[in-house]
């Protein structure tokens, strides 16, 4: 499973590799957020189009040998064209169905991309070469790779960048207003369908992000992110559903958590899916909202 | 010179008819009023001309036929609509809300020049710029509304019951900068109301629905001083 700590470190080591498994289940815990405030429906098929895109990247590195600095920002591009293309193909004829119709075709598209990626790449385990040197570095008597430190920046750089997109920019103004308020947005011209476009092609190409940054720790195959995606949405839930900041917090959180329980519970790599679920229920019973998620108000 | 031209212009809700033909004209750079009472058809008027609901008929915008296209297309064309209830975007700012109104621009000069003539209409919006829409108040919800509007620049403005649960002298005011708008920046306005008596004030000449069909029109004046058109539709 993901990061597993050595049971015999300290607990400074341990919670630093919770920060870093965290960090993966951040990135993914991001697209999920995006789709979910563009549509309130949750895409199941998050993780499998994740996989897809990081085949297609270590298609590009083991056949062409190409740089990982050549594909990486090559196949997110990819994946941006991909879920735009995705959503006016396979989404627009049920947009405005009911909110089931929506969640079953995610889980459509789930075993197609699964199934996809089995049939073109097959089910053997493939290494994924990581972008990031190997040896650990010492801080305070911590032992830190430079893989952990570059997924726990890839993660705060992403949140970074979306943060600026939404906040600074008119076309982040007009998909946010477009997913709340689709009938104004109409009524100004906005062109809403083409919003939620890019609202997939934008959770596609962060969780194509993800799925490059995880598949070297992981091992590349067509499952790879089924576990990563319970745990994003665990994150995504504890943040708060519509919060990119809540979607990093909990997906960090998670990770320590993970890693503690897997440390100092008896039997606990059984547990850990069954951990997931038990933080769903627990912050669906006593905090809906999500840690950083408000309750939105009105006045009438 | 006629901006917008419906000619028995039919709308339904599933099976229920809310408009059985509606005929009506707007000249460029007037103030139309449509009355009547509540289910008359007004607010359905409006819907079928942004294509808020489907329609047979006619509607031609600045001689172009618009009935049947998608509501962003013809806002696009330069109608603005403030809908029933305002259509406030709530958890956006109140400065997000009129950057939404110019989203489509790109001239951004006058945009800001447009934003600073807001702020002359509504010189309190400027204090309250980061709030969210949710904390004003229902009349500076409706003057939001409007002004979100004008920073579209559109040529023809569909104004909702801009009055609707305002006190009287939020409604005054309201009125008043509608006629400053028609006036100095030649946008010509249709409005629903149901408070006759004051947009009979403000308009050029007025339709009043029974219905979902014209029951009568003609100049507003003149309409105000019918005795039996004030007593059977106006209800003043």
């Amino acid at each position: 499973m993901l990061l597993s700590a050595n049971p015999l470190e300290g607990l400074e080591q341990q919670i630093v590799f919770g920060i870093a498994s965290g960090s993966i289940y951040a990135s993914l815990a991001l697209a999920l957020v995006l789709i979910y405030r563009a549509m309130e429906a949750i895409n199941f098929a998050q993780g499998e189009m994740a996989t897809f895109s990081t085949f297609i990247a270590w298609m590009l590195m083991t056949t062409f040998q190409w740089s990982f600095w050549i594909t990486f920002p090559l196949v997110v591009v990819l994946s941006f064209v991909g879920g735009v293309a995705l959503e006016r193909v396979v989404i627009r004829p049920v947009e405005r169905a009911p909110i089931l119709t929506m969640i079953l075709v995610t889980l459509g598209l789930f075993s197609i991309f699964n199934g996809l990626s089995g049939l073109i790449w097959g089910y053997t385990i493939r290494t994924f070469p990581s972008p990031f040197p190997v040896s650990p570095i010492s801080l305070g008597g911590v032992a830190i790779g430079f893989q952990d430190l570059g997924l726990i920046g890839v993660s705060l750089l992403l949140l970074f960048l979306i943060y600026l997109f939404f906040s600074r920019t008119k076309l982040g103004l007009m998909m946010r207003a477009s997913a709340l308020y689709p009938q104004s947005s109409r009524l100004l011209g906005v062109r809403v369908g083409w919003m939620l476009a890019l609202g997939w092609g934008l959770s596609a190409a962060v969780g194509a992000v993800s799925g490059m940054m995880v598949a070297p720790v992981l091992s590349l195959d067509p499952n790879l992110m089924q576990s990563v995606l319970l745990f994003a949405f665990t994150a995504a839930v504890l943040g708060g559903i519509e919060n990119p900041f809540g979607a990093v917090i909990g997906g960090i959180v998670v990770g320590v958590l993970l890693a503690l329980v897997g440390t100092y519970v008896p039997h606990a790599e059984d547990l850990r899916l069954v951990f997931g679920f038990i933080v769903i229920v627990l912050v669906l019973l006593f905090r809906p909202a999500g840690l950083v998620g408000r309750a939105h108000v009105t006045r009438v | 010179m006629a901006l917008l031209e419906l000619q028995d212009v039919v709308a339904s809700y599933g099976s229920r008819r809310a408009l059985h033909g509606v005929s009506l004209i707007v000249e460029e750079g007037s103030i139309v009023a449509m009355l009547g009472a509540n289910g008359a058809g007004k607010t359905t008027t409006l819907r079928a001309i942004t294509g808020l609901v489907k329609v047979q008929g006619a509607i031609r915008f600045d001689g172009r036929s618009i009935a049947g296209r998608p509501t962003e297309e013809i806002a696009r064309l330069g109608i603005a609509h403030v809908p029933e209830g305002r259509g406030t975007m709530s958890q956006l700012s109140v400065l997000e809300n009129l950057q939404m109104g110019a989203c489509l621009r790109r001239d951004p000069k006058a945009v800001r020049q447009d934003i600073d003539r807001v702020y002359g209409y509504f010189p309190w919006m400027k204090s309250r710029l980061e709030q969210p829409a949710a904390l004003l108040s229902g009349g500076e919800q409706q003057m939001l509304a409007i002004a979100r509007a004008m920073m579209m620049r559109p040529r023809l403005l569909l104004l909702d019951e801009p009055s609707l649960g305002l006190a009287p002298i939020v409604v005054r005011g309201i009125f008043k900068i509608i006629e400053t708008i028609n006036s100095e920046q030649g946008v010509t306005i249709m409005l629903v109301e149901q408070n006759a008596r004051i947009a009979l004030k403000s308009a050029d000449s007025a339709y009043v629905l029974e219905v979902g069909a014209v029951a009568v029109s003609g100049l507003a004046r003149e309409l105000a001083r019918d005795e039996s058109v004030r007593k059977s539709y106006l209800g003043y």
